[in-house]
């Protein structure tokens, strides 16, 4: 199959890359833009590690097709922050011990970023729904779900100053 | 039909590494010209902590800041040997084998700090802060830093250190088979509730408590991360996790995450522990390892909580609903 050239949107900036039709966005986001916070997990939309934001909504990079997400803006963990500084959801992973061998954490912090923009204030119940497709091998989830609970109440903390 | 609950517990004595026929971990230690201090290592930190403990380590006996200290882990082309991360062995023995390196660091440094002085260098301590003194004079003290610079470019020295810990070989007695397998012992219990559905079979974890006895906690957050970690891979592999679902028969096995199931969020009580120290006299500063034991005793205590709930005696993993029925049926079918 020919090659074709594929524009997308990632983190505010354009990008055009030289890529196969069929190429999934993790591949490209990967591959050609070395955006590499998106993991490589089980490549079938089995363990979250490779979730992005397309328009704010949270997708599995491996089962999107680069080229279906042109015209998209598509956020990876590095865009979380343009000055590249941890952000306070990122911190709260940070005091929480919320990462053991890290593979599951960008996937997390996007999901967990998925969730409290589109509900700051997320019951504990509400944050396990929302972390449910996304696998953690390690912490066994509580750190977790303890993290975004402190992330939820700094952000509201920030709003309310 | 109905939702019963039980309670089971399980205990274990778990070994801090074996001796393999000699199991050595080495390290090397120097100081660059800003008195920042790098430790290279070819153990491989799992995500359980092992480069933060060794900074901390490091730290401790050098007696400089623990920011100021950077682990290199992990090159096993290039890096001072190290047997590997298994056994629950690299905290004891990595962490022997800094410890030698950066006592080895600590006397260079305070040789060129006592030229600095113009002290003996059995006068001088440390005060963690980047600094040393000389003991009970107030005003005489010189930064870290600057030690480490007078080493490079007045004096031509080398600020290093090695470190090379080695678990002696122990062969067993042919008689007896007495032998010295390991270093030292961690011990933990584990009691656990779960309810169970007599008409599903469904099994749902509780509650779980554990004790534990690691020795000296070099870092207690990473403990307990090991820890709440550990129990969740327990309840996994107790209820959830096989490669086997047919076992005897290998066919057909799971290949992916929707069909090697693992708890999640919703599947995981509240886990929780207590730790007790009580440091191991080889251990790096008392501690021992607490890497692999966290599975090991969950797991049988959900399965004697199952069996508490039910009246029953299930002596297989993973317990599935399947299994749970079939222990009733058998139950019901000898009249209890």
């Amino acid at each position: 199959m020919e090659s074709k050239l594929i524009r997308l949107t990632v983190n505010g900036r354009e990008e055009a890359v030289v890529a196969d039709p069929l190429a999934t966005l993790q591949d490209v986001l990967r591959d050609s833009l070395e955006l590499t916070a998106v993991k490589s997990g089980c490549g079938q939309g089995g363990c979250g590690s490779c979730s992005v934001l397309v328009d704010g909504e949270l997708r599995l990079s491996c089962l999107t097709l680069a080229e279906r997400v042109e015209g998209a803006e598509i956020t990876t963990l590095e865009g979380l922050n343009e000055t590249n500084a941890i952000v306070p959801l990122q911190q709260a992973f940070v005091e929480n011990y919320a990462a053991q061998c890290g593979y599951c954490t960008a996937g997390m912090v996007m999901a967990a970023k998925a969730l409290l923009d589109r509900n700051p204030a997320p019951s504990r119940d509400e944050i396990v729904e929302g972390l449910s497709g996304n696998l953690c091998r390690c912490t066994g989830f509580a750190p977790i779900v303890r993290a975004v609970e402190q992330a939820a109440r700094a952000l509201s903390g920030e709003e309310a100053s | 039909m109905a939702k019963v609950r039980g309670t089971g517990f399980a205990a274990v004595n778990y070994p801090t590494g074996m001796h393999l026929g000699g199991d050595p971990t080495q390290s090397l230690i120097h100081m660059t010209p800003a008195g920042d201090v790098v430790v290279t290592m070819a153990s491989v930190d799992l995500g359980q902590g092992l480069r933060t403990v060794l900074a901390q380590i490091a730290a401790e006996t050098l007696g400089v800041p623990y920011e100021s200290v950077v682990v290199e882990t992990a090159d096993t082309d290039t890096g001072p040997h190290c047997t590997g991360t298994f056994a629950s062995r690299t905290t004891h023995r990595a962490g022997n084998a800094v410890v030698m390196a950066a006592e080895e660091a600590r006397k260079a440094m305070l040789e060129v700090a006592g030229e600095l002085l113009e002290a003996s260098p059995d006068d001088l301590e440390t005060d963690g802060e980047g600094n040393i003194h000389i003991k009970g004079v107030a005003g005489k003290s010189v930064p870290v830093g600057e030690v480490a610079g007078a080493a490079h470019f007045a004096h031509g020295k080398s600020i290093a250190g090695r470190g090379a810990y080695l678990k002696p070989p122990s062969p067993m007695d042919p008689e007896t088979g007495a032998c010295d397998p390991d270093s030292t012992q961690a011990h933990a219990c584990t009691v656990v509730e779960v309810e169970v559905d007599t008409e599903t079979g469904a099994v749902e974890v509780i509650d779980v408590k554990s004790v534990y006895e690691v020795g000296q906690q070099v870092n207690p957050d990473l403990v307990k991360g090991q820890i709440v970690g550990g129990a969740w891979m327990g309840i996994g592999h107790t209820l959830y996790e096989t490669t086997a679902p047919g076992y005897p028969a290998i066919d057909p096995a799971p290949v992916d995450f929707q069909n090697y199931l693992q708890p999640g969020a919703a599947e995981t009580p509240e886990i929780t522990c207590e730790v007790l120290e009580f440091p191991a006299a080889s251990g790096p500063y008392g501690g021992k390892g607490v890497g692999e034991m966290v599975t090991n005793s969950p797991i049988p205590a959900i399965v004697n909580a199952i069996n508490n709930a039910l009246d029953v005696r299930i002596t297989e993993i993973p317990v599935t609903p399947e299994v749970v029925l079939r222990a009733l049926d058998e139950k019901a079918q000898a009249g209890g």
